[in-house]
């Protein structure tokens, strides 16, 4: 067990936690502003892996598929707000979670529909290609630490659109108090359409980023849904703060667990056990993970609403 | 006694189920029983489920959990007769069985006691923590079942010969078909005498004053748990049985989409409807036999189904028919 191992691992895990957090940010910021707890988030997660791929296919370049996964997933998400979510934020959780499951079952089949079975492949740009040298002699491939660089770059973004900008007062203030930000002159339909689309957009830039490095599938969307929705639960619902530190964690726990448990193992049991006890605690790391810290914070870390 | 709609919809539901296995026999159409089969054992997991949700409120996205592990304990249990080797060998010896009651015993025990253990954990959040922490305990089980090896990890277990019950054959499949109805009807009866009984009542109050309940000096969380713990035994119990039917079990049988069906089978029957979780059910496996016969992407349509349901119909299948009066709310 060398350091470089060690440091490629953590590295992975960064890597990992900060895609979650794409995912995870958008879950919390939808059902923190409205209530709404959206199942189908990881088809949007979905749509933009498959924009990506058709785009990048069609024209030869990952920029553009970048750009159509946020239009596509924006899209698409601004649609499905105006014609269902709207008329479920009243609504309780129980039909919020149908409703969104139907949403999983449509956008699944009709994905299938379009491009068929087998997944489509997004090639990784020819600039980000290959590994790159970083200090102590550790060889890292350049594109996931290109995928840290995005991801941090954009959890710094809506860190500063929500603590700084007129939107992200009103998006706080929405949060809040519905009514009275309505009184004073909010359009809160046009805000709730745009968080919904914002959301949708980080779901799908998650998934054309993700997309490169594993294949583009249809059903690709909901393990990283549940992997969002535990991150979100540990973060404490509704605060992104809560989502960056649970996603890190996760994506530490998960990456970590899966490369260290079986070695930590077998310094105590027969190699073959070891391999095997090792792999499935690590498999259910991340929900243990979750159960202790729910014990001792039923709202999660961060979170003050129920 | 004049009988409501509802009563009267509930018989002709009951005379059906016993009516279409029968005539399938007669006239020699198996698949028809085995599908018949499949719509009472997810049945009697939603009617499981339905004592959680309908009467107590609690939105669980794991009940696939207790449905695996009925599922398991009657493919490790069965596994070990086939392969003659003890399942334990200390402290005392226990040996594998084909033997359907012994099995059931074994399932209904051992997914109580997960469901206690997971609603100890689960019931102290509420609302949408209650839903994900659920969702959250079905995965781990999930994952822990595709690593674990023994039992076939990923690519599950088939058991060879269907399980025995005394007296009968159950490879024949209409006699199998009556266990099955057997213990739903028996699942409905207790259900319905649950309803009504001081208990049903109390954990009925707790789901929607839980303030006067505990005012009044009963603990809502026990009532939870206690229904909880039934709750997932009896969709135990239908785990074990639809192992037994496909003589297969598989780590799919804990995925949250299975989780998510037996929510749709209540919803799209009527919440909080004894016959709720039935008639979704069936409706949901023919929805699944002419749909994806039609179509190789019948979920879309089915999912336009769930949809419409959700937002314009409120009260189910049995609202629509009988009326929306509630059993009670």
């Amino acid at each position: 067990m060398s350091l470089i191992l060690i440091a490629e691992q953590v590295l992975n895990g960064l890597q990992f936690g900060i895609m979650l957090f794409l995912m995870a940010a958008g879950l919390t910021l939808i059902f923190g502003v409205m209530g709404l707890i959206n199942l189908a988030h990881g088809s949007l997660y979905m749509v933009g892996a498959f924009c990506a791929a058709a785009v990048a296919a069609a024209t030869g370049s990952f920029a553009l598929g970048l750009v159509a996964a946020l239009a596509g997933a924006a899209a698409a998400g601004a649609l499905i707000e105006l014609v269902v979510i709207r008329r479920l934020y009243d609504r309780d959780h129980l039909d919020q979670v149908l409703a969104t499951f139907a949403l999983i079952l449509i956008f699944s089949e009709g994905t299938r529909w379009v491009f068929g079975s087998f997944p489509l492949y997004l090639d990784v740009p020819q600039a980000l290609a290959g590994p790159v040298s970083l200090p102590f002699g550790i060889q890292y491939p350049l594109y996931r630490l290109a995928l840290i660089v995005i991801g941090l770059v954009v959890a710094a973004g809506l860190f500063w659109l929500i603590a700084r900008t007129r939107i992200g007062v009103q998006i706080r203030a929405g949060e809040n108090d519905r009514e009275m930000i309505a009184a004073l002159g909010v359009d809160i339909d046009r805000l709730y359409t745009f968080v919904f689309a914002l959301g949708a957009a980080l779901a799908g830039l998650a998934g054309a980023l993700v997309g490169a490095i594993q294949s583009v599938q249809v059903g690709m969307g909901e393990p990283v849904l549940i992997l969002a929705f535990v991150t979100i639960v540990i973060g404490g619902i509704g605060s992104i703060k809560g989502a960056l530190v649970g996603a890190l964690l996760v994506g530490l726990t998960e990456t970590l667990g899966s490369v260290f448990l079986p070695e930590l193992f077998k310094l105590f049991m027969a190699p073959a056990a070891a391999t095997q006890t090792g792999a499935s605690l690590s498999s259910m790391a991340i929900y243990i993970l979750m159960a202790m810290v729910l014990i001792w914070r039923p709202t999660g870390l961060f979170g003050a609403r129920a | 006694m004049r009988l409501s709609r509802e009563a009267v919809f509930n018989l002709v539901v009951l005379a059906g189920l016993v009516a279409l296995p029968l005539y399938a026999h007669l006239s020699d159409a198996p698949f028809t029983i085995t599908l018949a089969t499949r719509a009472v054992i997810l049945s009697l997991a939603a009617v499981g489920l339905n004592i959680a949700l309908g009467i107590g409120g609690l939105v669980s996205l794991g009940h696939a959990v207790f449905f695996g592990v009925g599922g398991y304990a009657m493919g490790i249990l069965a596994f070990h007769a086939q392969n003659y080797t003890p399942l334990m060998e200390w402290p005392f010896v226990i040996e594998g069985t084909k033997s359907m009651p012994v099995i059931w015993l074994v399932a209904v025990v051992a997914s109580a006691l997960v469901a206690l253990g997971i609603g100890l954990l689960s019931l102290r959040t509420s609302g949408v923590y209650f839903i994900m922490i659920t969702l959250a305990f079905g995965q781990m089980f999930y994952y822990f079942t595709i690593s674990w090896s023994a039992y076939g990890g990923e690519d599950g277990m088939s058991i060879y010969v269907r399980n025995g019950f005394p007296g009968l054959n159950t490879l024949v499949p209409v006699q199998f078909y009556g266990l099955c109805f057997t213990l739903l009807c028996a699942a409905l009866a207790f259900n319905a005498v649950l309803l009504r009984s001081p208990f049903g009542l109390a954990l009925n109050a707790a789901r929607q004053v839980p303030e006067r309940v505990r005012a009044v000096g009963l603990d809502p969380f026990r009532l939870r748990l206690v229904a909880f713990a039934i709750s997932g035994a009896i969709t135990g119990l239908a785990g074990a049985l639809f192992a037994d039917l496909n003589r297969f079990v598989s780590p799919t049988m804990f995925s949250w989409q299975l989780s998510g069906e037996f929510i749709v089978f209540i919803i799209i029957g009527g919440t909080a409807r004894l016959f709720g979780p039935v008639v979704g059910a069936v409706l949901f496996v023919a929805l699944e036999h002419f749909l994806g016969g039609m179509s190789d992407y019948w979920h879309i349509w089915f999912g336009l189904l769930l949809l419409g349901v959700v937002l314009f119909g409120k009260g189910g299948l049995i609202g629509l028919i009988a009326g929306r009066g509630r059993v009670h709310d």
